[in-house]
C-alpha cells in the first residue's frame, strides 16, 4: 500500500503505511451511510496486502454508525483473509460496543426465496391448476349444497329472516344499479337496430329489425348484460365486504357468538339478488327496445307506431320468459360465487383483492356457460 | 456528542385542528439528543396525531417544530429530505410492505437514499435484521408469514435502515406477549447504548415506562400537563397522572423497579 491510496477527504478516510510487512492504518472522519459508498472502495483496496500484520488506528473517526461499523468490520475480516493479524487500536467505548455488536450478527441471509426453474415451474402451475379447479368445483358444489341447507332452514323457522339485511342489499344491488343498467341496456339496443337496420336494408327487410332486437335482447342480451354489469358491481362487493370482515375476524366471532354466517351473511344477500335481478333484467328488456325503437325511427323511418304492432307480432309471451326464468338462477350464481369467495379470504387484504378479482371473472364465466346450457335446454324442448 | 443541553425535537406553540374538533392547542415539547422519552396519556388524547404531526403526516395550524436545528415549516423541499433520512419511525402494526419480503423492505430506503453497492445494502439489511433480533431465517419471508411481534420487529429494522438519529415509536409493545415486550424493552435500550439513538415513543407500557425511558412527558387537555422523570411524575399532584402512576399497575411496575 502506498501513500496514494489514501489521499486525505474531508468526509471519512483511510490511510496506509507500511513498514516491514506491518501495515499502519489510520481511519477517521465521518464512517456512516452517507461516505459508505467511498469508503467501501477504499477498503476493497487491502485485499491485495501480502503482509504478517496490521494494525487499525480508529482514533480519528467521529462518526460511527452500522455502515461504517461494519466497513471496519470488512477492513478486519479482508486483512486477516489476506493472512495478516489484525490489531484495533484506539477504539472509544461506545464504537467498541457496536462493533463486537456487529461481529456478533450474521450479514448473509436470504434476501428472497429461491427462485425456480422456469420451465419447472410452468409444469407446476399448471398442474396446481388444474387440481386447484377440481377442488374449487367440489367445494363450490358443497357451499350451493350449505346454501340451499340454510335456504331450507330458512322456510322451517321463518323468523330467522333478516328482512332489513335483504331490503339493505336490494337498493344496494338493485336500485342503486338502475342508472347503469338502463344505459347500457338502451345503447345495445341502439347498437343492434342500427347495426341489423344496415344489413337488413339490403334486402328490403327492414321491418324485420324489430325481430332482430326484440328476439337478441330479450332471450340472451338483456339479462345477461345485468348479469355481467350485477356481477361486477355486487359480486365484487359482496367479496371485498366479507373478505374484510373476515381478515377483522368478525366472521369468527360471530360463529362464536352463535350466528351463522351463511344465515346472518350469506342467504339475505342471495335473496336479495334474486329478487333484484330478474327486475333489473325487466328493465334492460325495456330499455333495450326503446334504444331499438329509437335507432329504427331515426335510421329506417320506422314510426313507434308500426314498431309497438311489429313487436306485437314477433313477441311471444315466451320471448320475455325465456329470458327473466334465467335471471334467479344468475343472481344465485353471482351471490353465491361472490359470498364463496369472500369467505376465502385470509391473511391479509391482498387477499380481499385477489378474491375480488376471481369472484368476478368466475361469476361471469358460470354466468355464460350456464346461460349456453339454457339456450340449448330451450332450443330442445322448442320454445 | 449527546450531551443533555441539544434539543433534537423543539415544538413551540403547536395547534391541530381536524375541522372543528381541536386536538393539540398551543403544545410546547422539548426533546434532548440522546434521550428516551416516553409519552404517555388518556386514550384519543392525541399521542399518535402528536407524532405524526412532528413527522408531517399531519397538518397543524398554528407553531412551529424543530427537528436536529431545522426547522421543518421554513426548510426547503431538499432540507427536509435530507431531515427525513434522519429520522426513522415505527408505524403500530409495522406498516411492511406486503408485496416485498422483510429483507426487501428494509432495502426500499437503502436503495433510495443511497448509492451503495448490491452487496454492501444486501449485508447491511442482514445486520439490522440480526440487530432487531430476528432470525437470518425470516429474512426471505413476507410479511403475511410473520406474527406480530415479529412484523413489529421487521419495521423497527426498516425503520433503522438509514442509520437515523431519531426513533419514532407508536405504542411498539402494544399486543405483544409480556416477554416479547420485555424482550422488544431491552432492544431498545441496546440500540439506543449502541446506535445513540433519540427515542420519540408513545406508550401505554408502565414496565417500558419504567425500564427504557429516561424522562415522561404527559399529554392531557391537549398539552403537556408535565413532564420529567419517573420520579418527578410520581409525586405530581395532576389526578390523572396520580391515578396512572398510583394505580395498581403502576404500583406494580414502579414495585418491580
Ligand atoms: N385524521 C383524523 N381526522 C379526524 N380526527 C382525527 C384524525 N386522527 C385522529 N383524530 C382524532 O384525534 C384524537 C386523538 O387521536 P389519537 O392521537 O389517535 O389518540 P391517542 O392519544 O390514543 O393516540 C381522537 O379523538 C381522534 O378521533
Ligand atoms: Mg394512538
Amino acid at each position: 500500500m502506498s501513500e496514494s491510496a489514501a489521499a486525505r477527504r474531508p468526509e471519512g478516510w483511510l490511510q496506509a503505511r507500511e513498514e516491514g510487512g506491518a501495515l499502519a492504518i489510520a481511519a477517521g472522519g465521518q464512517w456512516n451511510l452517507r461516505t459508505a459508498q467511498r469508503m467501501e472502495r477504499d477498503v476493497a483496496r487491502f485485499a491485495s496486502f501480502k503482509g504478517k500484520s496490521a494494525t487499525i488506528d480508529l482514533g480519528a473517526v467521529e462518526t460511527l454508525d452500522t455502515a461504517g461499523a461494519w466497513l471496519v468490520h470488512r477492513l478486519t475480516d479482508t486483512l486477516k483473509a489476506a493472512g495478516a493479524s489484525v490489531q484495533l487500536i484506539n477504539v472509544g467505548e461506545a464504537q467498541h460496543a457496536l462493533l463486537e455488536r456487529l461481529s456478533q450478527l450474521n450479514a448473509h441471509v436470504e434476501i428472497e426465496p429461491p427462485r425456480r426453474n422456469v420451465f419447472l415451474l410452468i409444469f407446476e402451475r399448471v398442474g396446481e391448476g388444474a387440481h386447484e379447479i377440481w377442488i374449487e368445483v367440489i367445494e363450490a358444489l358443497s357451499f350451493l349444497g350449505l346454501a340451499m341447507i340454510s335456504l331450507a332452514k330458512l322456510l322451517i323457522h321463518p323468523r330467522q329472516f333478516r328482512a332489513r339485511a335483504v331490503v339493505y342489499h336490494m337498493e344496494q344491488a338493485g336500485l342503486n344499479a338502475i342508472p347503469i343498467v338502463a344505459l347500457i341496456a338502451f345503447l345495445i339496443g341502439v347498437v343492434l337496430a342500427y347495426q341489423g337496420s344496415m344489413q337488413l336494408t339490403r334486402f328490403g327487410a327492414e321491418v324485420f329489425v324489430v325481430d332482430l332486437v326484440a328476439v337478441s335482447v330479450l332471450r340472451e342480451l338483456g339479462i345477461l348484460l345485468t348479469a355481467i354489469i350485477v356481477a361486477g358491481r355486487s359480486g365484487s362487493a359482496f367479496t371485498a365486504q366479507i373478505g374484510s370482515m373476515k381478515i377483522n375476524e368478525e366472521i369468527d366471532a360471530m360463529r362464536t357468538i352463535g350466528l351463522d354466517p351463511m344465515q346472518v351473511l350469506v342467504v339475505p344477500r342471495m335473496l336479495a339478488l334474486m329478487i333484484t335481478l330478474p327486475l333489473l333484467g325487466f328493465i334492460a328488456d325495456i330499455m333495450g327496445l326503446l334504444g331499438g325503437a329509437v335507432m329504427a325511427n331515426i335510421e329506417l323511418g320506422v314510426s313507434p307506431g308500426v314498431f309497438v304492432e311489429r313487436l306485437g307480432d314477433a313477441f311471444s309471451p315466451w320471448s320475455f320468459g325465456v329470458g327473466l326464468i334465467k335471471a334467479p338462477v344468475f343472481a344465485g350464481i353471482i351471490a353465491l360465487t361472490g359470498c364463496y369467495m369472500g369467505l376465502k379470504v385470509t391473511g391479509s387484504a391482498e387477499s380481499v383483492g385477489r378474491y375480488t378479482t376471481r369472484s368476478v371473472v368466475h361469476a361471469i364465466f358460470a354466468v355464460i356457460v350456464v346461460d349456453a346450457v339454457f339456450s340449448v335446454f330451450f332450443a330442445y324442448i322448442g320454445i | 456528542m449527546d450531551s443533555a443541553g441539544d434539543i433534537a425535537i423543539r415544538v413551540r406553540g403547536l395547534t391541530v385542528r381536524f375541522g372543528r374538533a381541536t386536538i393539540l392547542e398551543n403544545l410546547d415539547l422539548d426533546v434532548r439528543q440522546g434521550e428516551t422519552l416516553g409519552f404517555v396519556g388518556p386514550s384519543g388524547s392525541g399521542k399518535s396525531v402528536l407524532l405524526r404531526t412532528i413527522v408531517g403526516l399531519v397538518p397543524h395550524q398554528v407553531g412551529t417544530i424543530e427537528v436536529l436545528g431545522t426547522e421543518l415549516d421554513s426548510a426547503s423541499t431538499k432540507e427536509r429530505e435530507r431531515i427525513e433520512q434522519r429520522w426513522g419511525i415505527l408505524f403500530q402494526n409495522g406498516a411492511l410492505f406486503s408485496s416485498l419480503t422483510v429483507a426487501q423492505n428494509i432495502e426500499v430506503p437503502l436503495k433510495e437514499h443511497t448509492k451503495l453497492s448490491r452487496g454492501l445494502i444486501d449485508e447491511l439489511s442482514a445486520l439490522k435484521i440480526g440487530l432487531v433480533g430476528l432470525a437470518p431465517e425470516a429474512a426471505d419471508k413476507y410479511p403475511s408469514q410473520l406474527s406480530g411481534g415479529m412484523k413489529k420487529r421487521a419495521g423497527l429494522a426498516r425503520a433503522l435502515a438509514l442509520d437515523p438519529e431519531i426513533l419514532f415509536l407508536d405504542e411498539p409493545t402494544a399486543g405483544l406477549d409480556p416477554i416479547g415486550a420485555a424482550a422488544f424493552d431491552q432492544l431498545i435500550l441496546s440500540l439506543h447504548w449502541n446506535l445513540h439513538l433519540t427515542v420519540f415513543m408513545v406508550t401505554h407500557d408502565l414496565d417500558s415506562l419504567m425500564t427504557i425511558c429516561d424522562r415522561i412527558a404527559v399529554l392531557g387537555k391537549k398539552r403537556v400537563i408535565a413532564i420529567g422523570t419517573v420520579d418527578e411524575l410520581l409525586r405530581h399532584d395532576d389526578p390523572w397522572i396520580r391515578e396512572y402512576f398510583h394505580g395498581p399497575r403502576g404500583r406494580a411496575a414502579s414495585a418491580a423497579e
